[in-house]
């Protein structure tokens, strides 16, 4: 359930995107997505209509659509929400996808962990397929497109969408090298396009109500609205539906929490936002998240917080490339040397530079982006974790 | 030898890169390129590495391979590339516009540097009690960057156990720096498949299935990985502390066989560029080692082109003339036990294809503790006979249960190049500077056809210059006896010869078309054989295969590093011997018609012959208890 009220997602107003997309041409269907200025809403923020332009350009015998449900960045359970009560958007979404590229089949990856709402998913497609959304000739319009659901097995860098690929083909969830782009050499070397639950939920809605609409709403480089996971230290934690642009502040509000000392944006992998940096916004220019959002009070010790995330990142590393393999757990070695107080400055500073390197060396972004709450944290709360190693 | 190269032994990390230069005006559209603010034009579609090293940038790399597919993982060849917000992989990255890349700038260094001492802290041990001293690529590159301490900390505990189970090959995963080469080079280059990654993250690690030791998979041990890994995770399973206690022991006559590739390739060890043959200074390094005879395997080479050559006569004459169904066609060579462990496991249905000969090596261990004890008197007991091998396999098939024809373990060790190198050096032998002696008689003389097997396709061209001639009386209708279809790096060759004007006694073969095919490297091996399967290959009459690429010089103990380059260079030295010999058909070698006259008296594929030279083959399967 979404706990503020729904704007994207509120159904009362909402007319049928899907027929609406099918009685326009498959371009003007891409330009209308590219004129929404919708962006990847899994986090790394790149632009929808652009990934599908470039897929439908892309000379293949077949292609694929692939929805990447894989919601496994700590803190986040926005998708699940999406899957559980708005499937039949992210299902429409999906089929408009097919219709803009030219692909005949689209494939969920579910999280292993999402298994309980494998039945239900499987209902909604059956009832798609009965009233003709779904199948052969939808709606009459000669779009053939059929979707289906695959489970993954609990691996977090199946998330990045090269991993998820080669996953869906069966092979070890490890990342590709890029390039060749997915939408040039994806699911089994076809063009395929990946994208986010939320991303394909909010298609039939701008397919209803224009991208002009959708470009009244958020920032002018972040448009739209953005599902929220919020966690933590508050009273009110949940799945929110707030604006682009929101800053911490407002969020914390929204969420009635207090004596907040930092919050996590963008999960594990993402910035650790110290109390005087809570004006700054949510949006893809400044803080960017795939939705997660945790809030730490002052009782947290950020040592702690730091340290369950990399020994997070120690096991969920797919372990193919050195940066992020090794890197990750130097970098944990290097919190439990601060917790035994024998880690100098020298080190530290040289595991942040570290931390740095991997942030550009390591092949996906998983190891891209593991080291960010390291520097983030080692930046911002320093004092802290010094004051209370030294003070024993 | 000239004294230039003898001299060129700097460290390989402080000599100029010269990267042959390419004709790139063939190659379809250009682009241009700026590498470190210099432009240049390259084929659409080549790597930034690729581009750099036809323009002599150096840029360090570990888990790329030229023979390999493209893993990108080891990340020590990142480069920056301009626009771009992350480094990018420079064996990965393909130019198909017009970049900016800088391969020398903080940024990139910074990252390599971070990525070897990454590597560095997690790689056990130390350079000096390390086997692949001298020749590792990951110390190649910490002296490239400079790398003076261990930054991230070092691994000074063993944390895995050396699997020897194998006779062929050692795992030592406490090296492995996770490049994956041996798991492309199994699954990729020769798709055998026995090495894959397991367990995630830092637990990382290379495994076989279910963990189980290499003995107890489908390994055919030929060592291709071992050849690839650029530390000492792999290595072959070394007998040579058991050599030199035979040599050292009175009691014992130890004979030593030298295989045609070892020798072509050897030099490499002991800094010479590939491709020069070190045939004669070879002999007179083994026999100041204190090997008591030096034999040359192209004898048996020969004896066994004589005896496979008279099967598959019979077995054409059987099929085509006795109408017998059981009779399989086409026949494959069974010299590389590579090849035979492969077919064990992956096509235990099809052995009766197999030639039923021994290789060369284990036949003539089994002649050497018959015949040649016999003439020379000694109790084949105190013979130790050890073959010098391009092979890792060889070490296995010379410990295969039924390999014990004369009475005794036919050929006691099996030893690789690289090995053999060790033991050179360690005698203090400078073997490029040491003067040419000859083999020892009686099995010292051999043909050229015996020499060629060393390369792709020449067991072919060697059973061709004897067959033909056999049947038709004349020599084989190539130019200088070269059958050039045999020769190449072409994966699968298949040519034909006519048989014209038959001798008498072979009126049955008079118009037929000697039809004949060519693989090197099992995945290869494995076309042919689904072919075969699929029915395609009904009138084919004999097929090579070799488990390696290129054949045995390229084999899993031929020196490090490898690569297409290579390979031709080692089998052009091949080639250009067997050119400068008289003796270069089989059946014209004395020796050989003297052991058929003296001791295999029934002829080829007689009864004696059968009880020697001849095994039989044991279906493995894919699965294993």
């Amino acid at each position: 359930m979404l706990k503020n009220k729904s704007i994207l997602f509120d159904r009362e107003p909402l007319g049928d995107g899907l027929s609406n997309a099918l009685n326009k041409f498959p371009q003007d269907v891409l330009l209308e997505v590219r004129e929404s200025g919708l962006k990847g809403r899994g986090g790394a923020g790149f632009p929808t209509g652009t990934k599908w332009m470039l897929a439908s350009a892309a000379i293949a015998g077949k292609k694929f659509v692939v929805c990447n449900a894989d919601e496994g960045e700590p803190g986040t359970f926005k998708d699940r929400v999406l899957l559980d009560d708005y499937s039949d958007l992210v299902f429409d979404g999906m089929v408009i996808a097919g219709f803009a590229i030219g692909a005949n089949l689209g494939y969920v990856y579910l999280r292993g962990e999402y298994s309980y709402l494998l039945k239900k998913l499987e209902n909604q497609l059956e009832k798609m397929r009965t009233e003709n959304r779904l199948g052969k000739n939808i709606l009459n319009s000669g779009l053939n497109f059929d979707i289906n659901i695959r489970l993954g097995s609990g691996a977090y860098v199946c998330g990045e969408e090269t991993a998820l690929i080669e996953s869906l083909e069966g092979h070890r969830g490890e990342a590709r090298n890029r390039p060749p782009f997915p939408v040039n050499t994806g699911f089994m070397g076809y063009p395929t396009i990946v994208n986010n639950v939320e991303t394909f939920a909010s298609i039939p809605v701008i397919m209803s109500r224009g991208s002009e609409w959708f470009n009244t709403l958020g920032t002018s480089k972040s448009r739209g609205h953005k599902l929220l996971s919020i966690s933590g230290d508050c009273d009110e934690a949940g799945v929110y539906e707030v604006p682009f642009g929101i800053t911490i502040n407002e969020v914390l509000k929204l969420v009635n929490a207090k004596n907040t000392k930092a919050v996590q944006v963008g999960g594990a992998s993402g910035y650790c936002v110290p109390k005087w940096e809570f004006d700054r916004q949510i949006s893809f220019e400044d803080l960017s998240t795939g939705g997660s959002v945790i809030i730490f009070n002052e009782s947290r010790d950020m040592l702690r917080v730091l340290k369950n995330f990399m020994e997070f990142f120690v096991e969920e590393s797919c372990g193919q490339c050195t940066p992020c393999r090794i890197g990750n757990y130097k970098l944990l070695e290097g919190i439990e040397k601060i917790e035994k107080d024998e880690c100098s400055m020298t080190y530290l500073k040289e595991l942040v530079e570290l931390g740095k390197s991997m942030q550009i060396a390591s092949k996906c972004g998983l190891g891209q982006s593991s080291p960010n709450a390291f520097i983030s944290i080692m930046n911002n709360f320093e004092d802290e974790i010094f004051s209370k190693t030294i003070n024993g | 030898m000239e004294k230039d190269k003898l001299d060129n032994r700097a460290p390989v990390a402080q000599k100029p890169l010269v990267y042959p230069k390419v004709d790139i005006t063939e190659i379809g559209a250009l682009v241009e390129v700026d590498v470190n603010n210099i432009s240049f034009k390259i084929p659409l579609g080549t790597t930034i590495l690729e581009a750099c090293r036809l323009n002599n940038i150096h840029i360090p790399t570990l888990c790329y391979h030229e023979d390999l597919c493209l893993a990108g993982v080891c990340r020590v060849c990142v480069v920056e590339v301009e626009g771009m917000r992350t480094l990018q992989s420079a064996c990965t990255f393909p130019i198909t516009n017009r970049i900016k890349v800088h391969t020398t700038s903080e940024k990139v260094r910074k990252a390599r540097h971070h990525i070897l001492e990454l590597l560095i802290s997690e790689h056990y041990g130390e350079c000096y009690s390390c086997h692949r001293n001298g020749n590792c690529e990951l110390q190649k590159l910490a002296k490239e960057y400079g790398v003076d301490s261990y930054t991230f900390g070092h691994v000074t505990e063993r944390r895995h156990k050396i699997d020897r189970s194998s006779y062929s090959v050692v795992r030592d995963m406490d090296k492995c720096i996770l490049c994956k080469r041996c798991v492309r080079t199994c699954i990729d280059l020769q798709e055998v498949g026995v090495l894959e990654a397991t367990h995630r993250g830092y637990d990382t690690t290379i495994s076989t299935f279910l963990d189980k030791p290499l003995a107890d998979v489908i390994c055919i041990n030929c060592g291709q990985c071992i050849n690839r890994c650029p530390t000492a995770a792999l290595k072959a399973n070394d007998p040579s502390d058991e050599i030199w206690e035979a040599i050292d022991n009175p009691q014992k006559h130890v004979v030593i066989q030298t295989a045609p590739s070892p020798r072509a390739a050897i030099g490499e060890e002991f800094g010479l560029g590939a491709g020069h043959s070190l045939t004669g200074e070879l002999n007179t390094a083994l026999k100041m080692i204190g090997f008591d005879k030096v034999f040359d395997t192209d004898f048996t080479a020969d004896l066994t082109i004589m005896e496979e050559g008279t099967e598959l006569l019979m077995r054409l004459k059987k099929k085509l003339v006795d109408k017998d169904e059981s009779v399989m066609l086409p026949q494959f060579t069974s010299c590389s036990p590579g090849w035979i462990k492969y077919i064990e496991h992956f096509y235990p249905e099809y052995l009766d294809y197999l030639s039923s000969c021994k290789s060369p090596q284990q036949m003539f261990g089994s002649v050497i503790k018959t015949f040649y004890a016999d003439e020379s008197k000694i109790n084949p007991a105190d013979i130790v006979t050890v073959a010098v091998m391009p092979c890792s396999a060889k070490k296995f098939e010379c410990n295969r249960p039924e390999m014990d024809d004369s009475g005794f373990k036919d050929v006691d060790y099996g030893l690789t190049t690289r090995e053999l190198a060790q033991m050179i050096r360690e005698a203090g032998l400078n073997l490029p500077a040491l003067p040419k002696t000859h083999f020892d008689t009686p099995f010292g003389d051999a043909s050229g056809a015996g020499l060629i097997f060393g390369a792709t396709g020449g067991v072919m061209e060697a059973a061709l210059r004897t067959a033909y001639e056999l049947v038709t009386g004349r020599e084989v209708p190539f130019k200088n006896l070269d059958i050039m279809p045999c020769r190449g790096f072409d994966g699968v060759k298949q040519a034909s010869v006519k048989l014209k004007n038959v001798l008498p006694a072979w009126n049955f073969l008079e118009g037929v078309e000697l039809k004949f095919m060519i693989a090197h490297g099992t995945a290869n091996a494995k076309k042919v054989m689904e072919a075969l399967k699929r029915g395609e290959l009904n009138d084919v009459h004999f097929i090579e295969i070799m488990a390696c690429p290129g054949g045995c010089i390229g084999g899993g103990g031929q020196p490090i590093p490898t690569s297409p380059e290579i390979r031709k260079k080692r089998a052009e030295a091949i080639y250009s011997e067997d050119a400068a010999l008289t003796l270069r058909k089989s059946h014209e070698n004395p020796y050989v018609k003297y052991i058929y006259e003296k001791f295999l008296t029934d002829g080829p594929c007689g009864h004696k012959s059968h009880k020697l030279l001849h095994t039989h083959y044991t279906k493995r399967g894919k699965y294993i208890d």
